[in-house]
């Protein structure tokens, strides 16, 4: 198989080059975080002073590790390690509450994720011949602009359609003759649904590849996509916290994705003790991120479980490729591509006086797609018996959910001490999704 | 003024009976009802000889209801009345916001429950009452 390389030296560079890149690069990045407010704390607490405190890569031990709740209790500015002028992007996502993550950029970091994911798109084999079809959202989330970089470098023509309108996108992909696309797994069989309603014959399209991301899938997922489509899927790893897309991407053997270990230490640990496991096994994925100053991020608890390949792909790349994510730590769900925490919708149940504190969040799948509907009781002390404040009500909930969590529910109202009584945040989820 | 009871049910098997069961359990009797349907809910408005009680009994159940109050007019059963009643509330700008009615004798009486925006309350009884029908009491309409 003809394998390209965007940067053959560093992807097929030996294991002792490549940690002394990572450690002259933690160095630097340790600098970086002295003049973070949190950083400053947790080194205080390691006794780490300076960068020459860390004699080798086993010293990343002695830091602490970095998690969602440091980010929402640092928010806005605690991982910022520059002045707001050097900033060039800010980026954020999900937080467990209403409070986002935020990831501000400088220009180096935003060019060194884009030579990233550019390194990753043209492992695929993609070139500046494709014409590439952005189907992931825009905006404040990572995916869509990061890849959108990344595409722009590669010399691909770029459309950046975002998300949804599918008659719209399927009616570009002829017009412009897409031939690769960036979506999720759940949109684009989705998609495929929706040719006929478009009147479009897939001969029509001259679709080859697509880079899946942000929903975790299986194999045999990958492989529907690429029997109904023709095509080849090529599965994507990343997240806003590490940048965004491009911290693993799958090459043209598509075995798996190759973490880019000049850009990210790895590290795969028991969610319980710390400690890390043993080569090859599965544990959660702890990342630090070696090439951004703006917001230092180091051994950041992903909670993604997953494992690291020991063997090497035949692709020649001495980065250690990274399984599929098999699951998470925590409660977060992941409704068509985007991040979910049970506490967010929580949040704006309880502001609300007229339903009661019980709910229900249901998710299924409703054709290719996610679908989420919440249920709420109403809280009968402020019950009127008008239908016209029901349906306000309802319309506010579906308003202020839509507001904090960025997806569409469905709201549902129930009568009082109806909706299964929960003991704890676990049994408030009702996932009725295959398990894939 | 007279009360309906409007309870909150969910759209499915078993929720009127358990309002029925609770009407009986605690002597209440039922005069009138309907449902106003919203889809996975309803509104059941019921008219019963007792209408605080049966407030407390079903609230004790867990039900959310809530006491609407509505004018109940008697009207004679001849064609043209109900012509007659919802004009003069259109020539006066009254809005009814829900209505329901029945037939107790036929020839002879029926009466027509309606809902009017609080505001709109005082004129609408006066507009009623100057086109000729008479409104019901609270406990002529309860002992119905």
């Amino acid at each position: 198989m003809d394998v390209p390389f965007w940067n053959r030296e560093i992807e097929t560079a030996d294991r002792s080059r490549l940690e002394t890149i990572q450690l002259e690069r933690l160095r630097e990045t340790i600098g970086w975080a002295l003049k973070t407010p949190l950083y400053q704390k947790q080194f205080r607490y390691a006794k780490i002073s300076s960068p020459d405190c860390l004699r080798s890569l086993a010293d990343l031990r002695k830091i602490p590790f970095t998690t969602k709740d440091d980010l929402r209790l640092n928010f806005p500015r605690g991982l910022l390690a520059v002045d707001m002028k050097d900033v060039v992007r800010i980026h954020s996502s999900s937080g467990t509450t209403g409070i986002p993550t935020v990831i501000y950029y400088s220009k180096e970091d935003v060019n060194n994720w884009a030579d990233l994911m550019a390194r990753c798109i043209f492992a695929t084999g993609a070139t500046s011949a494709d014409v590439f079809q952005n189907m992931m959202t825009y905006g404040m989330f990572t995916g869509g602009l990061g890849m959108h970089y990344g595409a722009e470098k590669v010399g691909m023509a770029v459309i950046p359609i975002g998300g949804g309108n599918t008659k719209r996108q399927i009616k570009t992909m002829k017009d412009f003759r897409t031939t690769v696309v960036h979506v999720t797994p759940s949109y684009l069989l989705h998609v495929h649904t929706k040719l006929e309603e478009a009147e479009v014959k897939r001969e029509e399209l001259v679709l080859k590849k697509a880079f899946t991301g942000a929903e975790p899938h299986s194999e045999d997922i990958r492989k529907k996509i690429e029997r109904i489509w023709n095509i080849d899927a090529y599965n994507s790893y990343g997240l806003s916290e590490l940048n965004g897309p491009g911290v693993a991407f799958e090459c043209v053997y598509k075995n798996d994705m190759h973490l880019w270990e000049d850009g990210y230490i790895v590290e795969i640990i028991d969610p319980e003790t710390g400690e890390l496991v043993r080569d090859g096994d599965s544990g959660e994925v702890v990342l630090t991120n070696l090439i951004r100053r703006a917001t230092p991020m180091l051994r950041y608890r992903t909670r993604d479980l997953a494992y690291l390949h020991t063997d090497p792909c035949p692709c020649g790349r001495t980065h250690r490729r990274l399984s599929r994510i098999m699951g998470r730590t925590d409660d977060m769900l992941i409704i068509n591509g985007i991040n979910l925490f049970p506490s967010q919708i929580e949040e704006v149940v309880m502001r609300i006086p007229e339903v009661a504190t019980n709910y229900i969040i249901q998710v299924e799948k409703r054709g290719d797609l996610d679908h989420l509907t919440v249920k709420v009781e109403i809280y009968p002390k402020l019950f009127l018996g008008d239908p016209s404040q029901l349906e306000a009500l309802k319309g506010r909930i579906t308003e202020e959910l839509r507001s904090a969590i960025i997806l569409h529910p469905s709201v549902e109202l129930h009568e009082p001490n109806s909706l299964p009584v929960s003991e704890g945040k676990a049994k408030r989820v009702i996932d009725l999704r295959p398990k894939e | 003024m007279a009360k309906q009871l409007t309870i909150f049910l969910e759209n499915r098997p078993g929720r009127l009976s358990a309002v029925a069961k609770s009407l009986i359990d605690n002597n209440i009797d039922i005069r009138a009802f309907t449902i106003q349907d919203r889809g996975d809910y309803g509104l059941v408005k019921l008219i019963v000889n007792n209408p605080s009680q049966a407030y407390l009994a079903l609230a004790n159940l867990g039900c959310a209801c809530a006491l609407k109050d509505i004018i109940a007019i008697s009207i004679p059963d001849k064609i043209g009345n109900f012509e007659l009643l919802t004009s003069a509330l259109a020539e006066n700008n009254i809005n009814v916001k829900d209505a329901y009615g029945f037939v107790l004798q036929t020839n002879l009486k029926g009466v027509c429950c309606l809902e009017i925006e609080e505001s709109q309350s005082a004129a609408a009884q006066k507009v009623i009452q100057s086109a000729g029908f008479t409104i019901l009491k609270d406990d002529e309409l309860y002992n119905l």
